[in-house]
């Protein structure tokens, strides 16, 4: 995602250090005021406004809110916090949700700070946009787009190469030695000609006295001792295999009521009334409130609010709903495909070269709906705060916009809005919601609560399958020419689907003359020279709401094109991997990752026995590059196995080499249940799926043997948490194409027909 | 009342008998390491072991469990199957199997549970055991492995 402009957006106030009801601190900071460690607070290189992080509450897993900075503590910046008990705490301004930003951030600060990576604790910070933006977003604190690391590389070893720098001349002043002649090695700063050495929490104190460097001297690759370091544990290991990390669903608050809600059955239905009386009945069941999204049933447990969700009756109105299937959805599409839409892509004459060509291929690819489905379902707490304000608790992705839309539906400032980030059990774009829309509904339900009473909103699965904000349903259809060589001489390429965009906040930055971005990334530009192309877009509206799904656009753009690009080759009578190759002289770390996964997913080994196949994709998302060969056997009439995945990725500096193979491993992995199984559809307007027993997702008794080779690369690092999932459905179309002599052109991919 | 023997502790609970056990580990005994993912016994993020039997929680009413023993993610280490668990707790940290994590009480008491019983699996009997936990984030590569690795460990 590029720049979003988002109006309205008001410097969010620090914040206080008040409440501790679910703190379970990792460390012991002493507790003091918000105000005792004022006398830290340094600007950087980001505006001062007020107290920093370490005098405010700092959110974080496993802690739902940090702990005030205690005096003798050294706060150099908004990231970094040194105990006098030796404890670096980095304060990461990404969601941790699996993809190991909570590693990958503090990663950075230890290599310039020189820190022991054992001493070394992150904690998420608090909303606050003007120090935790995500600096490819202007003023917009969030995470998504894979560009956690991205955009926070030279933030973070800025903020430890300062803190570095004022430690070593606190040593400097109390040794009445030369700064030059100090060495910080593995959190010990020691002047080697005197024998002196102090440890971080030794010299914090005197370092906070220090001027803050103006501009620190970043270390120069080859200096790195832990990035590019084969395995550094993640930080929050030990805490999800032992069952104490804090997810949303554990928060528990004195007083705290829990919250199900009644949804409508169909987009566009709404309450014509209800009845509560058996509701009110189930024991534990406090309150009924009507809200915008339905009614939401509020008692003392889970149990209880779930028994009386069930049990109410409401009368939907549903002379507004939406009533068609994926079936008519997809025909409106057809009809629409035929005619030419926004254009998105005109190089050379496309339909002048196709007549002219020597053999035309036609294909149409299309792709369902798709749930999130993350592990955990979404859920959120809300809390009163001091001065009338509200805590807002949950795993948090979007915090400019989500504290602008709970203080507009509360009517509050949104500075009054405090957000803690815990961990979140999963979210593959999920909880980035434009509309804020489960953090939406918990406000309404605490405001028709009264305002007064904590409220924990949980979503059971069959909320979440059903609630909408999916990956939309597409069709692509595609029209190529070959000259009579078998070179490629026209690409024609008609893209119809939903905007995830339109209506959002981002709509300014991302809707461009009418095209949505996100609907056309991945096909707008191929890597392959094809002298003429002509790409368009139809975006129809629908009220089914849909929302971005890990890798957005290229989840269905990267299917079509390298789907279609493996149809031209057969055409051509070429090795898929040779087409390519030889359209790819412009584009050479595609080529490179393409030749990579080639040589080392065995394309050159004599070919597979009958009922065996192999296929290959790259693409390039989230400026990372990826290829994949599949293998695949046949079982039976209609079944098939993936067996194994070769994985090659160039995602330019890697940080942490064995978080990047695990963001393969894992997109890969989730890529492959849109590829074989998951589908959601609709029939008459209605949701046909709604838990894992019919919205089906890969288990383990079907993930291949999977191998990844990073490219090594000093070019500026890129995503990685997206670009693996867009390319495993076409490698594996590809391979079963290889293995029957058909081509497949739905997802999921069904052998039958 | 339900009386509930929970990682060696006896708990006095006024709750609804019908009330599935994963809420009453959850919300009333204050366990919360094992998860709500489905509520139908289609994720396992639930699992615990009951009688030394990996079960899914989310799915047995509490009135079942009465009398039983009950080990949660949180009494593992510490219970009748803690060597065991220990090991897989650590082969999880060595390979860094967790993402987002919220899958992997389940993942692993139910990987606990397997090696009880076989100690020496094959991939073949990993993917038939492990098949009933769901993994979002897709870690089954890494969760073979730490399988394997933990079975080396206790040999």
């Amino acid at each position: 995602m590029s720049t979003p402009k988002i109006v309205n957006l008001s410097p969010a106030a620090a914040t206080a250090a008040t409440t501790d009801t679910v703190d379970r601190g990792r460390r012991s900071f002493l507790k003091t005021s918000a105000g005792a460690a004022a006398g830290l607070t340094l600007g950087v290189w980001l505006p001062a406004r007020g107290q920093m992080a370490g005098a405010g509450r700092v959110a974080g897993p496993g802690m739902a809110g940090g702990e005030p900075a205690a005096a003798g503590d050294f706060a150099p910046n908004a990231f970094v916090r040194i105990g006098t008990d030796d404890s670096v705490t980095v304060v990461c301004k990404h969601l941790e949700m699996g993809q190991g930003t909570f590693t990958g951030l503090p990663t950075l600060v230890a290599e310039e700070l020189d820190a022991r990576w054992e001493q070394v604790q992150p904690v998420g910070a608090p909303v606050d946009n003007a120090r935790y933006n995500n600096l490819f977003w202007g003023q917009v604190q969030g995470t998504g787009g894979s560009t956690a690391i991205a955009n926070a590389y030279e933030q973070m070893r800025r903020a430890g190469a300062a803190a570095r720098g004022m430690l070593v001349g606190a040593a400097a002043e109390q040794w009445q030695v030369p700064a030059a002649e100090i060495t910080v090695v593995d959190g010990v700063v020691s002047h080697p000609k005197s024998g002196r050495s102090a440890g971080f929490g030794e010299l914090a104190e005197a370092a906070a006295a220090q001027p803050v460097p103006e501009a620190p001297t970043l270390k120069d690759p080859s200096a790195f001792k832990l990035i590019g370091k084969a395995f550094l544990p993640r930080k929050d290991s030990k805490a999800k295999c032992t069952g104490v990390a804090q997810f949303t669903q554990d928060v528990r608050l004195p007083g705290m009521l829990t919250a199900c809600v009644a949804h409508p059955p169909l987009f566009g239905a709404k309450v014509r009334g209800f009845d509560d009386s058996a509701a009110r009945a189930v024991p534990g069941v406090e309150q009924v409130v009507q809200i915008p999204s339905g009614v939401a049933v509020l008692a003392y447990d889970f149990w209880s609010a779930q028994q009386g969700r069930d049990a109410l009756t409401v009368d939907w109105d549903e002379s507004g709903a939406f009533t068609q299937g994926s079936a008519e959805i997809l025909a409106d599409y057809r009809k629409l495909a035929e005619r030419p839409g926004k254009p998105v892509t005109s190089i050379g004459d496309a339909e002048q070269a196709l007549a002219g060509a020597e053999t035309v291929i036609e294909a149409e690819y299309s792709v369902p709906f798709l749930a999130h489905a993350a592990m955990e379902t979404m859920d959120c707490v809300i809390t009163p705060d001091a001065g009338g304000g509200v805590r807002v608790i949950n795993g948090e992705q979007f915090q400019t916009i989500d504290q602008q839309a709970v203080a507009g539906v509360l009517g509050l400032e949104p500075s009054q809005v405090r957000i803690e980030m815990l961990y979140a059990g999963g979210s593959f774009g999920r909880r980035a919601n434009p509309q804020s829309d489960y953090l939406v509904e918990a406000a309404h339900i605490f405001k028709a609560a009264g305002g007064k009473t904590p409220v924990k909103l949980i979503w059971t699965r069959e909320d979440d399958t059903r609630a909408g904000f999916y990956r939309p349903l597409y069709l692509h259809r595609l029209k190529a020419g070959l000259d009579a060589s078998g070179k490629p001489v026209a690409w024609q390429h008609r893209i119809v689907g939903q905007s995830i965009i339109t209506g959002t906040a981002f709509e300014p930055a991302l809707v461009v003359d009418g095209v949505d971005q996100t609907s056309v990334e991945g096909a707008k530009e191929i890597p392959y020279a094809i002298p003429n192309q002509a790409v368009d877009l139809h975006s129809p509206q629908l009220p089914v709401t849909v929302q971005w799904w890990r890798a957005v656009g290229s989840t269905h753009t990267a299917f079509a094109v390298e789907c279609m690009l493996d149809e031209l080759a057969a055409a051509a009578g070429k090795d898929p991997v040779d087409f390519r190759v030889t359209l790819m002289g412009e584009h050479p770390r595609e080529r490179d990752v393409l030749k990579l996964a080639a040589q080392r997913g065995g394309w050159y080994d004599p070919p597979l026995p009958d009922g065996r196949g192999r296929g290959i994709a790259v693409h390039k998302s989230f400026g990372s590059y990826v290829a994949m060969v599949a293998e695949v056997t046949l079982d039976g009439d209609d079944g098939f196995s993936v067996d194994r995945v070769v994985i090659a990725v160039d995602c330019g500096t890697v940080v942490n080499p064995d978080v990047v193979v695990a963001q393969m491993e894992g997109g890969m992995g989730f890529g492959l249940s849109a590829a074989l199984m998951s589908e959601i559809t609709l029939v008459d307007g209605a949701v046909q799926q709604s838990n894992f027993d019919d919205y089906l997702v890969l288990r383990m008794d079907r993930m291949p043997a999977v191998e990844v080779h990073l490219v090594p690369s000093t070019e500026a690092p890129t995503g990685v948490g997206e670009p693996a999932t867009p390319v495993i459905a076409p490698a594996v179309a590809n391979a079963l194409a290889a293995a029957t002599g058909r081509r497949f052109h739905r997802l999921p991919l069904k052998r039958a027909a | 009342m339900i009386e509930l023997r929970v990682n060696g502790e006896t708990h006095q609970l006024d709750i609804d008998p019908q009330m599935p056990l994963l809420w009453a580990l959850r919300e009333h005994v204050g366990l919360t390491g094992t998860k709500y993912g489905c509520g139908i016994a289609q994720c396992g993020a639930c699992t615990v072991h009951l009688g030394g039997a990996a079960i899914r929680s989310c799915s047995l009413p509490v009135s079942a469990a009465v009398g039983q023993d009950i080990t949660t993610i949180e009494g593992l280490p510490d219970g009748p199957q803690g060597a065991v668990g220990q090991a897989v707790q650590q082969a999880w940290q060595d390979l860094d199997v967790v993402q987002c994590g919220f899958c992997q009480s389940g993942q692993i008491m139910q990987a606990t549970a397997l090696l009880a019983t076989n100690p020496e699996p094959d991939d073949a009997a990993i993917d038939a055991d492990m098949a009933g936990n769901i993994c979002r984030c897709a870690t089954y590569a890494r969760i073979r492995k730490a399988i394997h690795k933990a079975a080396q460990a206790l040999a």
